[in-house]
């Protein structure tokens, strides 16, 4: 799968599980600051992730995500 | 209609439970060994023109949670209210109590409870709304002599349910305990009648409780009514812990 790809997947996934605007998903975005989800909103995603992509996260992998891109670029290396 | 899952749900307390949270909700009768009876409760809501189905869950299996909520969702919905109401004991003395009574004790009453929720509180997330009811007991406050290993699993289950309710709250997701005292059930059945009559001694009311006790207050904390309750601990006891 193309990293565009998935960034549209995550995209869905963002718009869809947490309501967020469809615009303000943009790779540089960041989760906290930016599109305003909170650690209980990050776990959701994750585990949507999970679900959706069908790959396991480790809570460490995670602790250098702090925007879209790097969600993707995290995604896009395991599958 | 919602849907509710109800752990231990073919005997006694969750017996009870399933039949009251019938009137209101599609229920899942949760069982482990008691096929046959969990089937009669499902047949005794139907009658009444509830909906129900019996499925198989042994808490202290993975696989098996899995298994019975993708059962669930499939027949039903989503599960968006859980009852953990499955338990067991393995009373001794404390300075006899095996190890082997310890953990399977602790193993299916608090970690079984961990297991179902955390399955039970995807799809709650997902759906912004959930209720989850721990059936805990008044051991699990005051403690109770040969029942230590009980004892410490209730209380496991309160902390583990005020923690859900801090982590959850924000997605419309409570988490309560009850804690109930002597009902009168298969649990307690070994108790004779001069050891009833020294229970019901220590109570403000001079009944042993009932299944219903119990289940009409699972019933009021699962509704859109408690919305704003959680984290807290209902004894249902007849005044035997004031």
């Amino acid at each position: 799968m193309e990293v565009n790809e998935v960034f549209e997947k995550v995209k869905n996934l963002f718009v869809d599980e947490l309501g967020i605007d469809a615009e303000k998903v943009t790779m540089e975005a960041k989760l906290e600051e930016d599109l305003d989800i909170d650690s209980l909103g990050i776990v959701e995603v994750v585990m949507a992730f999970e679900d959706e992509f069908e790959i396991e996260i480790d809570d460490e992998e995670l602790t250098d995500v702090g925007t879209v891109g790097q969600a993707v670029n995290l995604l896009h290396s395991k599958l | 209609m919602k849907t509710a899952l109800v752990t231990g749900g073919s005997r006694g307390i969750g017996k009870a439970i399933a039949q009251k949270l019938a009137e209101t909700s599609n229920v899942a009768v949760g069982y482990s060994n008691s096929k046959e009876q969990a089937v009669e409760v499902v047949n005794s809501i139907q009658a009444s023109g509830g909906n129900a189905i019996a499925v198989q869950i042994d808490v202290t299996d993975n696989q098996s949670v899995e298994k019975c909520f993708e059962l669930v969702e499939k027949e039903l919905s989503s599960v968006e209210i859980l009852v953990n109401n499955a338990g067991i004991t393995k009373d001794n003395i404390f300075p006899r109590l095996k190890q082997d009574d310890w953990d399977s004790v602790i193993d299916t009453n608090l970690t079984g409870s961990f297991r179902v929720s955390q399955r039970a509180i995807k799809g709650m997330m997902k759906n912004k709304w959930g209720r989850i009811v721990f059936i805990s007991s008044v051991a699990g406050i005051s403690g109770n002599t040969g029942q230590s290993n009980y004892a410490a699993s209730k209380a496991g289950m309160i902390g583990l349910a005020k923690t859900i309710s801090k982590e959850l709250g924000s997605r419309n997701i409570t988490s309560n305990v009850i804690a109930p005292g002597y009902i009168d059930t298969d649990m307690t059945s070994f108790l004779n009648d001069e050891q009833k009559e020294d229970i019901i001694g220590q109570l403000s009311i001079k009944r042993v409780g009932k299944p219903e006790d119990i289940a009409n207050m699972v019933s009021f904390l699962c509704s859109d009514e408690s919305e704003y309750i959680t984290g807290q601990v209902f004894p249902v006891d007849g005044g035997l812990t004031t």
